[in-house]
């Protein structure tokens, strides 16, 4: 008779398991139960405006700073490589294009975890713990339709819109390092990002991207919010898990929407 | 319309395997304020949610306004709903709005009531529990007791047939608990509603309500009116409401023999 102890580490790894399945299913209710009760959202559509400010202008701030650091430090090596070659001129082009089509979505999208996501989970968490949700429910008011989704579509929303300010200001950012910086001709640095960013396959992929990251976050925000156990530890170990599995989340899709992206 | 405005009847519940109530039966008659009392983990809570259609009950049934709770769909039980308003152990307000918007929050989510009307049925509740000065204050800025009135407030926003309070006494200082207790008799009277009070303050439900039921063991462990309570033999209720710490609650948890305990440790 095999000794209880041995199958511990077996059952370990089947309760982790089984709870992780269980709670892919119970985010995959929620995203459902907010896609059906999203009606309000969209009649009351103010609820949903008021989430967009808390989650889109608030993280302006760190959005901008980002992008224009990331467009410098894209010039500053992009310049280092492409003088090898003789290529400086395509610095724009080099600046735009990891911009628009990986960098503006992806690190858009980590920020978006790490600022709006977790802000989000705290305040539905606190929400949950504090039986604001209990309330709403006793009023015969829906959280899901009047909480989680004006914030989900604010989210959505949001998203895209981070992600293309992103692309500008690092655009902007790696213009004044390669321009006025280093010496490459503005006429050069302008022409070529013209001639060479497509606007489908380029742009409109980037903003897809933006698209589908805002759901992921968001939903993956809510949803920690929804089933933190209601303490300060749940709601703080709920926090923690927003940002990891959303920045997973965020490059594992990533690799999969560009392989369909290249692909077509 | 019947009597009784809630009804439980055989009712059982428990999960994960333990039975937390076993056959209860309880009535609730219009106008009237009933209490629920017994000792902490005893499912005085429980049995609310199971009034207000948040869980299901194992066995039996409850009965709002002769309607069976636990077979309604979402929509009924929130028609339900709308008959009820409740008053949370701490308030439960909406930390993001406003004393005026937590007030305001069930019109404007029922209602389509015009602004004018609104403004004056806010001020109206809020003069009802003494808060008409403090509108313009956040939630966050409110004192216990102060949340636990605009929350009564935001309770009877819809003026309900039935208002639920969950341990409205706890955690307040004795002017606060004064207030509220005055407030839930005088409301109740004065809107002619039915309140159900889950409570462990003996001095403060003995005073309001009309009738009290004793819970314990997951039974009905004894029920009548205040006076009736008082002068009853029965261990557990005489435990109860002298605040005697032995007796059929015991003092100690269950536990193995002391002595072997102390002297059975091991390094």
């Amino acid at each position: 008779m095999i000794k209880r102890s041995r199958l511990r580490p077996l059952r370990t790894l089947g309760h982790g398991f089984i709870k992780r399945i269980w709670r892919l299913g119970a985010g995959a209710r929620l995203f459902w139960l907010t896609l059906i009760s999203s009606g309000e959202s969209f009649r009351r559509f103010h609820l949903t405006i008021r989430e967009v400010y808390f989650t889109g202008v608030m993280s302006l701030i760190i959005i901008v700073v980002s992008a224009f650091f990331v467009g410098m430090v894209l010039a500053l090596q992009g310049y280092n490589t492409l003088q090898r070659y003789g290529s400086s001129e395509a610095i724009g082009v080099l600046v735009a294009l990891a911009l628009v089509r990986e960098l503006g979505p992806v690190v858009t999208a980590l920020l978006f975890a790490g600022r709006a996501g977790t802000a989000i989970t705290a305040e539905i968490g606190l929400m949950k713990a504090t039986e604001q949700l209990s309330a709403m429910e006793m009023m015969a008011v829906s959280p899901i339709s009047r909480v989680i989704a004006p914030r989900f579509w604010a989210g959505v929303i949001a998203m895209p819109v981070l992600n293309v300010l992103f692309c500008m200001v690092g655009i902007l950012g790696g213009y004044l390092v390669a321009v006025p910086l280093i010496g490459v001709d503005a006429g050069a640095f302008w022409s070529q990002m013209q001639a060479n960013v497509d606007w489908r396959l380029d742009i409109l992929n980037g903003v897809i991207k933006s698209v589908v990251f805002g759901i992921a976050c968001t939903i993956i925000a809510l949803f920690e919010g929804y089933d933190a156990p209601p303490t300060a530890e749940g709601v703080s170990r709920a926090t923690t898990r927003t940002v990891v599995t959303s920045s997973l989340v965020v490059l594992g899709l990533d690799f999969v929407l560009t392989s369909f992206m290249i692909s077509l | 319309m019947t009597q009784n405005i809630v009804e439980i009847d055989n009712l059982s519940f428990g999960y994960k395997g333990r039975m937390l109530h076993q056959g209860i039966n309880m009535v609730f008659p219009r106008g009237k304020v009933v209490a629920i009392m017994g000792g902490s983990g005893s499912g005085k809570t429980t049995l609310l949610r199971l009034i207000g259609g948040q869980i299901k009950p194992t066995k039996g049934e409850v009965r709002v306004d002769n309607q069976v709770v636990h077979t309604q769909t979402r929509e009924g039980i929130y028609q339900l709903r709308r008959k009820m308003g409740m008053l949370f152990q701490h308030g439960a307000l909406f930390t993001d709005l406003s004393v005026y918007e937590n007030v305001a929050f069930p019109m404007r989510e029922h209602t389509d009531f015009p602004e004018s009307m609104i403004h004056d049925l806010v001020l109206m509740k809020l003069h009802a529990v003494g808060l008409r000065g403090a509108h313009q204050l956040m939630a966050t800025e409110l004192s216990g007791g102060m949340a636990r009135r605009v929350a009564l407030a935001r309770a009877i926003a819809l003026d309900p047939d039935i208002v639920i309070y969950d341990e409205p006494f706890a955690g307040l200082d004795p002017i606060s608990m004064g207030v509220i207790c005055d407030l839930i008799r005088t409301l109740n009277d004065a809107l002619g509603t039915t309140s159900i009070i889950v409570s462990h303050d003996v001095k403060e439900t003995f005073s309001i309500a009309d009738y009290i039921y004793f819970v314990a063991n997951g039974t009905v462990a004894a029920e009548g009116t205040p006076d009736d309570l008082i002068k009853s033999t029965l261990p557990f209720v005489h435990q109860f409401v002298h605040g005697e710490k032995d007796g059929p609650v015991p003092f100690h948890y269950a536990a193995g023999d002391y002595k072997q305990d102390l002297l059975g440790y091991e390094v």
